[in-house]
């Protein structure tokens, strides 16, 4: 029942956030809502892994392991962002504007329902909506501040991601065809995993591959990414977050739902398909991070090739990748939205989104300083942080199943992006203190969202708790046959 | 012998003539430059596609499939078009001619080989469940899917790029009709829906858009960008 009372909840916290109750209240009834849905989704995780699942309604609402890390992951920057908003939007909306705030909170629940139906919804039609929703009910939050460039962003992202939508729905509808011609199950995420020995390669190669064009416009991958750095920057910050963080997570897991449809594990159509977009993807990503001008693009860049290691890695095959894999989406979510945070921090202190007017943020602004460059360091892969364990767990991964060149490029690209980032970051952080900088202080509830969220970036570099590993394991053996 | 077997040839043959106009309206979109004439044309398109919906519904003897046709005509024929007049009124009747970014003659030869292409893509999977009516709604509703995304493309107005991702919704269901006809209604409603809400939301962000920056021709905002 707990994944019923989830969306109840988020549902509830949306209809409070509408009623005219003073300028704290929807801040805090959201903040309550995405307490209650964290804690229900930590239940809902720990019950899966037993290698069961939580059904709440046959064949409509349920969550295996692997949908389970993915709605533990929302919920987790959904309640992180929630207390990042609460200082943060207290800044961007003028004293007497309620309405403005009502709206944010309005569009942040109805946001977050989205999100959590995609790992929660199993038939797979209803989860193509829930992802086509996802844009649907963001676009305003991109467009929030109603500056002309966010606007500009909202606009390539509704019509880029709504084209790539409607690609995926004819390869659903062709997946469904496939399974009625083959067989009677139900057009669920189990059911297709049990017809799928019986439908014709003919059918899984075409639906396979307009689903991951049309679901991989969402993930940001390359050649499609185009809106990408642009909506993941023109949005505020805390939605950044959401969006760079969980959102394109939640879509790839839509899309990696569909490997163990395929037989013969990394020699089948989709393990090459996403290797070479994974590949692409990660390659050109780490050369445009180099020459990014606004360091909330530069992150948004680097989601574009934390996406691409993750197909290369659930490409790479076998349970080392794909264990590889889905630590890498823990990792990438929760490094990523601290990176937004502290760009977020940083904005608030400097005034400026552009890498060239921010110099010496260290001495100005030495809290903002020090989270921006763990959030470089982490982002990029540096040791001791959780994205190195990962990073390094899918390279050792790709060499013991001698897929040398696969990995030696994968390392390759890393290490471009590697330097990119902290090239950026440390000119940002050190060098000469501009003179002109319009100082303001950052809110007290931004730092303590900093503070909370740093401890998970560098623990599990160090350590990942024992039901987490377990959870992990068996999302990564829901990858493979 | 029955009416039924009478039935099918001109059943065969009104599906065959559903296709080519639906072709035909796809081809449309991507060259009429007169706004208010491209909201038209879409009605008309998805009209087509309840049409087909009905005629698979009557050989098939799928009452599901009527009830498809009856949302498909409330939603798109009718509420869709209702909602984008209402919404971006000055930019309907503004009559304006659209400036394309390739220009028509070829528009339209990019047009045929992409309609070319949907045959290719389409004929694989044809051989592997060749059946009836599949034979005439896939290839076409896949052509209309990749007709309305070039729409897209080449389009520079706000309005006509709504109505290119509309087509393209349109094109998947006209494949669908056929190949998917089982699928849960939950899912057709929700769809259905879904494409509403896209109406909704394209709509009301184009007059933001019109509000703020004072022009609805999307395809020159290029303030952000990579130098």
């Amino acid at each position: 029942m707990e994944l019923l009372y989830i969306l109840v909840i988020t549902a509830l916290a949306l209809g409070a956030s509408m009623i005219p109750a003073g300028r704290k209240f929807p801040p805090a009834v959201t903040f309550l809502g995405a307490l209650a849905v964290f804690v229900l989704s930590v239940i809902t995780a720990v019950k899966t892994i037993n290698g069961g699942e939580v059904v709440a309604i046959k064949d409509w609402l349920s969550c295996d392991s692997f949908g389970a890390l993915i709605l533990l992951l929302v919920a987790f920057v959904g309640l992180a962002a929630a207390v990042f908003s609460w200082g943060y939007m207290a800044k961007f909306v003028d004293p007497g504007d309620d309405r403005k705030m009502r709206r944010y909170y309005v569009l942040y629940n109805l946001f977050l329902l989205s999100m959590q139906a995609v790992p929660i919804l199993s038939q797979v039609a209803l989860v193509w909506i829930a992802v086509e929703l996802t844009t649907l009910l963001s676009v305003f939050l991109v467009s929030f501040e109603q500056t002309p460039e966010a606007l500009e962003a909202a606009w390539k992202y509704v019509v880029l991601t709504c084209m790539g939508a409607a690609f995926a729905l004819f390869g659903i509808l062709v997946l469904y065809w496939g399974m009625s011609v083959a067989a009677d199950y139900p057009f669920t995420w189990a059911g297709l995993m049990i017809a799928s020995p019986k439908i014709s390669p003919a059918f899984l190669n075409t639906a396979f591959f307009f689903i991951l064009i049309g679901f991989g416009t969402k993930v940001g991958l390359v050649p499609l990414h185009t809106w990408l750095p642009d909506a993941h920057s023109q949005a505020p910050s805390p939605i950044c977050a959401l969006l760079s963080g969980i959102e394109t997570t939640a879509v790839l897991y839509a899309i990696m739902r569909l490997l163990p449809m395929f037989q013969n594990g990394s020699a089948s159509y989709a393990s090459m398909w996403f290797v070479i977009f994974g590949l692409i993807s990660v390659g050109v990503a780490a050369f445009l991070l180099i020459q990014a001008k606004d360091y909330k693009r530069l992150f948004a860049f680097s989601t574009v090739e934390h996406m691409g290691i993750i197909l290369v890695a659930a490409g790479l095959g076998g349970h080392d990748a794909h264990f590889g894999a889905t630590l890498q989406i823990v990792s990438h979510t929760v490094t990523k939205s601290f990176c937004f945070f502290a760009a977020g921090a940083t904005l608030l202190a400097t005034g400026s989104r552009e890498i060239a007017s921010v110099r010496g943020l260290i001495r100005t602004s030495p809290s903002t300083g020090v989270f921006l460059t763990i959030g470089g360091l982490a982002i990029s892969g540096a040791p001791p942080f959780a994205v190195f364990l990962s990073e390094f767990s899918i390279l050792k991964a790709g060499i013991a199943s001698g897929q040398y060149i696969v990995t030696g490029l994968l390392a390759l690209f890393i290490v471009i992006a590697f330097f990119g980032i902290m090239f950026q970051i440390n000119r940002m952080v050190f060098g000469k203190p501009s003179t002109v900088s319009s100082k303001a202080a950052v809110p007290m509830t931004c730092i303590i969202t900093l503070i909370l969220m740093v401890i998970p970036v560098i623990l599990f570099g160090l350590y990942i708790p024992e039901t987490l590993l377990r959870l992990l394991h068996l999302a990564a053996s829901s990858l493979g046959r | 012998m029955t009416d039924q077997n009478m039935m099918i040839p001109v059943l065969t043959k009104l599906s065959a003539l559903t296709g080519a106009l639906f072709l035909l309206t796809a081809f449309a979109l991507v060259v009429i430059r007169q706004v208010i004439a491209c909201l038209r044309i879409y009605r008309f398109q998805s009209f087509l596609l309840a049409l087909s919906a009905v005629i698979l519904g009557y050989q098939y003897f799928s009452i599901h499939l009527f009830v498809v046709a009856a949302i498909t005509l409330a939603v798109k024929s009718i509420l869709i078009p209702w909602h984008i007049r209402r919404t971006v009124r000055h930019e309907i009747y503004a009559l304006r001619e659209i400036s394309l970014a390739i220009n028509i003659p070829t528009s339209l030869l990019i047009a045929v080989a992409i309609a070319i292409l949907a045959y290719f893509v389409a004929s694989p999977l044809l051989a592997a469940a060749g059946g009836g009516f599949e034979k005439i709604n896939l290839p076409v509703g896949l052509a209309g899917l990749f007709l309305g995304a070039y729409t897209v493309t080449v389009r520079r107005m706000a309005v006509p790029q709504i109505i290119g991702l509309l087509a393209m919704e349109n094109g998947a269901f006209f494949a669908g009709v056929s190949i998917a006809a089982g699928l849960p209604l939950v899912a057709e409603l929700a769809a259905a829906f879904d494409i509403l809400i896209v109406a909704i939301v394209t709509g009301l962000l184009t007059r933001m858009i019109h509000e703020r920056i004072g022009t609805t021709t999307v395809g020159e905002m290029t303030a952000l960008r990579e130098e």
